[in-house]
């Protein structure tokens, strides 16, 4: 992100004072100082946590914020204290990018006011008389109430700081009530995204409230952040892994491309189009995904075919060319086993063969031959065609379209045709990805995970 | 043999005599407090329901570990005292764990037998710790943080009881050694198994303050563990299939014969195993075995059978100077990257998992190379004859060690 424009600071600026507006009444509150003290220490320390190392590993990045300690605090406490509870810990948080001081106020200011409001709502419900009870399960019902006040400050105030630090584009022609409508969309969908999240850290700060004012004190409520925390490591690794495992696939696909010489970034490219097909068909996300997966790897076997003969200029004899033929058997032996390519296996197989018998390698006609394997020859055919080659140049992409729908029936799957012409009549074609980006092909980001609350403060320099 | 199998029967046999005991006990007692032991059970059931079997994880079914302990530990309920003791606590454990394991026994998967022992063993454990302890005092002696301290406690100490019988059972079954062992449940614990403990140790206090509706409020996070835990293994399967399909990209170009990288792997994670290696040291082992090879790719001509142990020394080390860094690129651990690196080093200069990877792919090549009922043994001899700079005495003796156990056959080809 570029330099911090002057309305996002004015921006920052007033949520500052708000929070500050938030705060001001403590010294008329009758408050335990020490239980803020108590809860302010042990918020920063969660988020200070990540900084070491586990097991002599690497800490794992995003370990998310911890709400619960927030949330416990706007439950246990009055609104003016509890507002208290986030500022050390956001104040002297690890921040990335600069400038540091704007973010880490923008963090604690934003913090402040949705445990500001969570607590007036619980507040005005009467949770704190249920919560020292306890009355259960009525003090499900401010809590509940309380979580979705904290989340709707949170989105609210995060949707308004990316409109303007991201500047969004604003173009008068269009009209103010489609604009709204677009924003209101993303708005809902970030609110309901970490709704979930933020409840089930709201009932480990129930929990903690509750048995923090019973007999057992504080260090039973302490115990409550134990498997949270360990949810969060795991959910921390686990992304861990799938980075490695991203990065492992993109190294196969590497070793292919350097090999082949001149189809560099072909790989990705097929990639990119057969997910396009698969999304126009109307596929759901998991089989996208797998058919993403089986473009991009779906020349694999060539790591198997001599280099010489990949890179021979000029044409190749009968015997040379059923070596080359052979690859689609060596890319399936290779990836047999790697389970979660699924119904991918069969496309690298299969996606040499033509509708009309005349393919490699077995020769299967019309829907013998499966769907995804005719997915991945549309798209490989149509990436041959508009990428200059050693032995010629690109072609446009309306004249390998044309090519294509001449070819439609014989060779290629009609319906896979026709939904490549309409997805790029829709989305154009922006081959983009190069085999050397780092984010090739490490796919869309994950859902998130219950384990972790996805609104981040936008200034808190995690993502 | 026997010795080896003296204390599997001895915890399956306590556990048996246990379970009989406590459930004659209960029935001509009777129920205490029926409501707390059905909702208790039914969470214990429902824990090992969802239990997870098929993988190598160190507490398949979290859930039924931490409600069965949280009953063993319960003192009160919604601030009455409860009367249930240790015998009602062990029956209703195994009647739930029972119910929850129709399933799996149905379906025939997982070590059920060795499960309830564990389960059942630990649970009266904690329970004869705690119950008598709490309810000896007659008034309120064990309240407040006190009572929370305590319950912490007896968790640490049955989590430590836990990990010993663990290994125990495992050292009976496989007869890999028993120090190693201890090692890696003990670091298991650290995981989710901390989480376990933690949900146990707030569940019991949290019920005496809150009643029954604590149940479901605080199984929640321990749920979403779970769910964390499977992603996370589901991933790590993925991955190490991932690796080894780039393993196999070496056969199939035609550089080594097909199920060398695999029968080299399995044979490296037997001798680490046998060398006392810890279970995060035996992936980088295995992984660094899969990739051992995979400097060949980018050789010109390959090696005449992929056998790169008979090369002159200085080719060895560029292949594996090459296998480096091409294993560097694909994301594994750094030291993974190492053990490849280095696998052609005389093996006082060697970290040593690339001893092992060394000193297993030649006896692999060895053995391919003179066929026959002799060839195990005369490749062990020609290694034995090489130990003073190539291949480290002890790796090569673990290596005849296991070999001799196995039947001195290869492992299956994968």
């Amino acid at each position: 992100m570029g330099p911090v424009r002057p309305w996002a600071r004015v921006y920052v600026g007033c949520a500052v004072l708000g929070a500050l507006l938030c705060v001001s009444p403590v010294p008329d509150v009758r408050a335990p100082m020490w239980v803020v003290a108590l809860l302010a220490a042990l918020y920063a320390l969660c988020e200070q946590v990540p900084r070491f190392r586990h097991g002599g590993r690497r800490p794992p990045e995003g370990m998310g914020t911890f709400f619960p300690v927030l949330l416990a605090g706007a439950f246990l406490l009055p609104p003016p204290a509890a507002a208290l509870v986030p500022l050390p810990g956001a104040l002297l948080a690890r921040v990335a990018q600069r400038p540091r001081w704007l973010r880490r106020s923008w963090q604690a200011a934003q913090l402040g006011l949705a445990v500001c409001a969570a607590s007036r709502v619980h507040w005005a419900l009467g949770g704190r008389d249920a919560v020292v009870g306890p009355r259960f399960p009525y003090a499900l019902v401010p809590a509940g109430a309380a979580v979705v006040a904290f989340c709707l400050v949170l989105t609210a105030l995060d949707m308004g700081i990316r409109a303007l630090a991201e500047g969004v584009p604003v173009r008068w022609g269009r009209s103010l009530l489609e604009r709204s409508r677009e924003f209101g969309g993303a708005w809902c969908g970030l609110f309901l995204r970490s709704l979930g999240p933020i409840t089930v850290h709201g009932l480990a700060g129930l929990m903690m409230a509750v048995l923090w004012r019973s007999p057992y004190g504080p260090v039973a409520a302490l115990l409550v952040l134990l498997p949270m925390y360990v949810s969060c490591w795991v959910f921390a690794q686990y992304h861990r892994e799938r980075a490695a495992h991203q990065a492992t696939i993109r190294a196969l696909v590497q070793a292919v491309d350097i090999k082949d010489g001149y189809t560099r970034g072909h790989s990705e490219r097929v990639g990119q189009a057969s997910m396009m097909i698969a999304r126009e068909l109307g596929m759901d996300d998991d089989r996208v995904e797998v058919l993403r997966f089986a473009g991009i790897l779906h020349d694999v076997g060539k790591l198997g075919v001599p280099t010489r003969l990949l890179r021979k200029d000029g044409p190749l004899t009968p015997h040379e060319r059923r070596i080359i033929e052979l690859h689609p058997e060596y890319g399936h032996e290779m990836v047999r086993g790697i389970g979660f390519l699924g119904e991918a296996r069969s496309a690298i197989l299969h996606h040499h063969e033509r509708l009309d018998g005349s393919g490699y390698p077995y020769g299967l006609t019309g829907p013998q031959i499966p769907e995804f394997a005719r997915v991945v020859a549309v798209a490989d055919a149509f990436d041959a065609m508009t990428s200059t080659r050693s032995y010629r140049r690109a072609r446009p992409v309306a004249a390998a379209l044309e090519e294509l729908e001449r070819c439609a029936g014989s060779q290629f799957d009609p319906a896979m045709v026709r939904a490549l012409i309409g997805a790029l009549d829709r989305h154009g074609w922006h081959p983009a990805v190069t085999s050397d980006e780092v984010r090739g092909n490490v796919p869309p980001p994950a859902l998130p995970s219950a384990g972790r609350p996805t609104v981040q403060p936008h200034g808190g320099g995690r993502t | 043999m026997t010795a080896c199998r003296l204390p599997l029967v001895l915890a399956h046999g306590s556990a048996a005599f246990l379970a009989a005991g406590s459930l004659a006990l209960t029935l001509w007692r009777g129920l205490e407090e029926p409501a707390v032991a059905l909702a208790f059970g039914l969470l214990v059931a429902a824990g090992e329901l969802s239990r997870w079997s098929g993988s190598d994880e160190r507490e398949p079914a979290p859930l039924g570990a931490a409600g069965a302990l949280s009953y063993a530990l319960l003192g009160q309920n919604a601030g009455q005292p409860t009367h249930h003791g240790v015998p009602q606590v062990v029956t209703v454990v195994l009647a739930a764990a029972l119910v929850g394991c129709v399933p799996h026994v149905a379906r025939g998967r997982g070590s059920t037998a060795d499960h309830l022992t564990r389960r059942l063993l630990t649970v009266a454990f904690a329970a004869v710790c705690f119950q008598p302890v709490y309810h000896r005092g007659e008034s309120h002696a064990w309240d407040g943080p006190a009572s929370a301290l305590l319950v912490v406690t007896l968790l640490v100490l049955t989590a430590l009881c836990d990990a010993v019988l663990a290994a125990a059972l495992a050292h009976s079954r496989t007869r890999w050694p028993f120090g190693p062992l201890l090692c890696d449940e003990l670091r298991g614990r650290l995981g989710i198994g901390s989480a376990v403990c933690a949900t146990g140790a707030v569940m019991s206090p949290a019920v005496a303050v809150v009643g029954l509706w604590a149940l479901p409020v605080f199984s929640l996070p321990l749920v979403l563990t779970q769910l964390s835990y499977r992603r996370y293994a589901a991933v790590r399967t993925t991955y190490r299939q991932t690796i080894a399909s780039l393993a196999r990209a070496t056969e199939i170009a035609g550089y080594t014969p097909a199920g060398h990288a695999r029968r080299v792997a399995t044979l490296s994670r037997a001798v680490g195993r046998d060398l006392g290696l810890t279970e995060p040291e035996l992936t980088v082992l295995e992984y660094a075995a899969l990739m051992h090879d995979i400097g060949q790719l980018s050789l010109v001509d390959p090696v005449p059978a992929g056998a790169t142990s008979t090369l002159p020394a200085e080719e060895q080390r560029r292949i594996a100077l090459l296998g480096g860094a091409v294993v560097r690129q694909t994301g594994v651990e750094a030291e993974v990257a190492v053990v490849v690196e280095r696998q052609a080093d005389p093996y006082r200069e060697q970290p040593v998992s690339a001893r092992i990877v060394r000193a297993v792919n030649a006896y692999e090549e060895m053995v391919r190379e003179e066929a026959g009922p002799g060839g195990p043994l005369s490749a062990l001899e020609r290694l034995r004859l090489a130990c003073a700079r190539d291949f480290e005495p002890e790796v090569v003796e673990s290596l005849a060690r296991v070999l001799q156990r196995d039947g001195l056959t290869l492992p299956a080809v994968g």
